[in-house]
């Protein structure tokens, strides 16, 4: 994928697109937009279409970023085959603002959009079937959330007396270690244990 | 809907409706998939998946591991050809670092994605005649599944979760050995044995009888529904990875890439078994090419890689590259890509997110068989309730991929 070629396809778009584009980036020979929320339909709808032809959305998913306003991001890859074009298209919301759902341009966002609020809680409009789809059945949060703990909130057992496996709130014999390798000399965000006594 | 998929609404009215669960623990079901199928009488209505019983947070658990610790999950996601998966990781990583991989490091990397490659289309190949009722290729296949896996264990040293594969070229060289001992198996005993295989399914009347024209899927729905791989070449499209983004030598091996013509159950197949015989051939040129290419099978840039042991015996140097390495681990510069290999089962994805860190701050597995298998549901419609576990079996599906 040459680098003129994403460079035409970022000024076509942003010409198209205008002021639903709200940034575009190639970084890693890949090209990124971000687009306007509200607009995601259109946008895709387009994109499918000649000239663009995008006829594969590849994947959709969700990434975190809490110390944002708008924490979360939806990511989409489409791939064109005629093309042999790949497009990266990011936008932004948080967990309450809906994200109108691409199901009718893109069926298989279906599954995809599932999953994204299943692991963020992000909300999808008119999807016609917004279930959890990967984690258990009757489970509560929001798993990959970076305020969920690594360890989950319950953990399951067979009862003996009851007969059957239940949920128990979740018991740690030895606290969670979480390993920070980072030098502290280049990025660690975390004071080194016995500075905290000296005097500045 | 786009896809002139109706909802199914089941008013229990009709004493011919049943609504019965397919699995979890159903030997068709290939691993733990919950089916609620729909049926009028025999006939499916719909169906509705119920996955995540592997569901394992592999996602979340990348975040807190280093790139290097992080290595081994990808073994444990399509387990029936594990190298495939590392491999788009740490094309991922190197897309980040700007890493070169040694000639011959890219080479004994293609030689085992193919050889994984062989290891789930046997699998599949074999186990879709089982779910329509043959007994024997499985038996006949798995002999050769398991020399494969001694391949494996020969180079690594574990059968099945090799962890192989780094950032930067594989573990460890090859003995010459071996080398000879894979071409040997290519030429002398696999393709014979594959023939053997052949005459007992391909043509063989109960498995067309079960497999032609059924699962029937059309270019426009493979487009829609996001099939890749086998799956979207049954249909006809000429769409291959190795081919139209080469990454690796494969650009500098010569081989073809079978297409179907009708998009049934039985064309995928055979796409499968043409596939086998593409990468033995493949596999023969890497050896060709392993012969006559000497040097590091590992890049050697020690930021990035261990130094080798005897190094490490003399250099300080070394020492700290190792000790840093195995503790801190790298760090990846800010930013994001997406990187794919043509798994057996189609494209695999990484996309990774790098905050700068040693540990990846988010990353997401695009998994082939997790769109193949959100459209069973329209697949399935109107087909028999025996047709069902034929579909699911020409769609290829591992759960270690698919709920992750």
């Amino acid at each position: 994928m040459s680098l003129e070629k994403l460079q035409a396809l970022a000024e076509k778009a942003q010409a198209d697109f205008k002021e639903a584009i709200v940034e575009s980036v190639i970084a890693f020979g890949e090209l990124t937009l971000t687009v306007d929320r509200e607009r995601i339909v259109e946008i895709m709808a387009k994109l499918k279409q000649a000239p663009y032809r995008f006829h594969q959305l590849i994947d959709v998913c969700g990434a975190d970023y809490p110390k944002r306003a708008l924490r979360f991001d939806v990511v989409y890859h489409l791939l064109s085959l005629t093309q042999n074009i790949r497009l990266r298209v990011k936008l932004q919301t948080d967990e309450v603002l809906p994200v109108p759902s691409i199901r009718s341009v893109y069926p298989n966002a279906d599954w995809y959009e599932r999953e994204a609020f299943d692991m963020y809680g992000m909300l999808f409009s008119n999807h016609p079937d917004l279930r959890r789809l990967l984690t258990d059945y009757g489970f509560q949060g929001h798993p990959l959330r970076k305020d969920f703990p690594m360890t989950g909130h319950v953990e399951v057992r067979y009862d003996e007396e009851q007969k059957r496996v239940i949920y128990e709130p979740v018991k740690l014999t030895q606290e969670y270690r979480k390993f920070d390798f980072l030098s502290p000399w280049e990025g660690a965000q975390y004071v080194l244990p016995g500075d905290e006594k000296a005097k500045v | 809907m786009a896809d002139g998929v109706e909802p199914f609404v089941n008013k229990g009215d009709d004493d011919r409706k049943f609504t019965i669960n397919f699995g979890p623990q159903h030997p068709a079901a290939h691993g733990v998939l919950r089916l609620v199928l729909d049926l009028d009488g025999e006939m499916v209505e719909r169906v509705d998946p119920h996955i995540g019983l592997l569901h394992r947070g592999t996602e979340k658990l990348m975040e807190s591991r280093t790139y290097l610790q992080n290595v081994p999950y990808f073994d444990r996601l399509d387990y029936v050809a594990p190298m495939n998966q590392e491999h788009a990781f740490c094309l991922a990583i190197e897309k980040l670092l700007g890493l070169e991989v040694p000639k011959r490091g890219q080479l004994i990397r293609v030689l085992y994605s193919e050889i994984g490659r062989i290891l789930s289309h046997i699998m599949n190949t074999t186990t879709q005649a089982m779910d329509v009722g043959a007994l024997t290729p499985p038996i006949w296949g798995f002999e050769h599944r398991e020399k494969l896996m001694v391949f494996y264990e020969r180079a690594c040293g574990a059968r099945l979760h090799a962890n192989y594969f780094r950032p930067g070229g594989v573990h460890q060289d090859l003995p010459p050995e071996l080398i000879e001992d894979i071409a040997d198996w290519c030429n002398k005993e696999y393709l014979p044995a594959l023939d053997d295989i052949e005459t007992l399914i391909t043509e063989n009347r109960i498995f067309k009888q079960r497999n032609v024209d059924i699962g029937v899927v059309s270019k426009e729905q493979a487009f829609d529904w996001g099939f890749t791989g086998v799956m979207l070449r049954g249909s006809g499209v000429a769409w291959d990875l190795r081919k139209s983004q080469p990454y690796e030598c494969y650009d500098e091996l010569e081989f073809d890439i079978p297409l179907g013509k009708n998009g049934d159950c039985w064309d995928r197949y055979l796409c499968r078994v043409e596939e086998m015989r593409q990468s033995v051939k493949i596999m023969l040129q890497c050896i060709d090419k392993l012969k006559v290419t000497p040097g590091p099978v590992l890049s050697t840039d020690h930021k990035v890689t261990p130094p080798r042991r005897a190094e490490m015996k003399n250099s300080m140097e070394a020492l700290i590259h190792h000790f840093k390495l195995y503790t801190e681990g790298f760090k990846t510069p800010e930013g994001e890509v997406y990187a794919c290999v043509e798994a057996p089962k189609g494209e695999f994805g990484v996309y990774l997110v790098s905050d700068g860190t040693n540990k990846p701050y988010r990353c997401k597995i695009r998994a082939p068989g997790f769109p193949h298998l959100q459209a069973m549901d329209w697949l399935n419609r109107g087909h028999l309730l025996a047709d069902v576990s034929a579909i699911l079996g020409s769609l290829d599906i591992v759960f270690g991929e698919i709920d992750r």
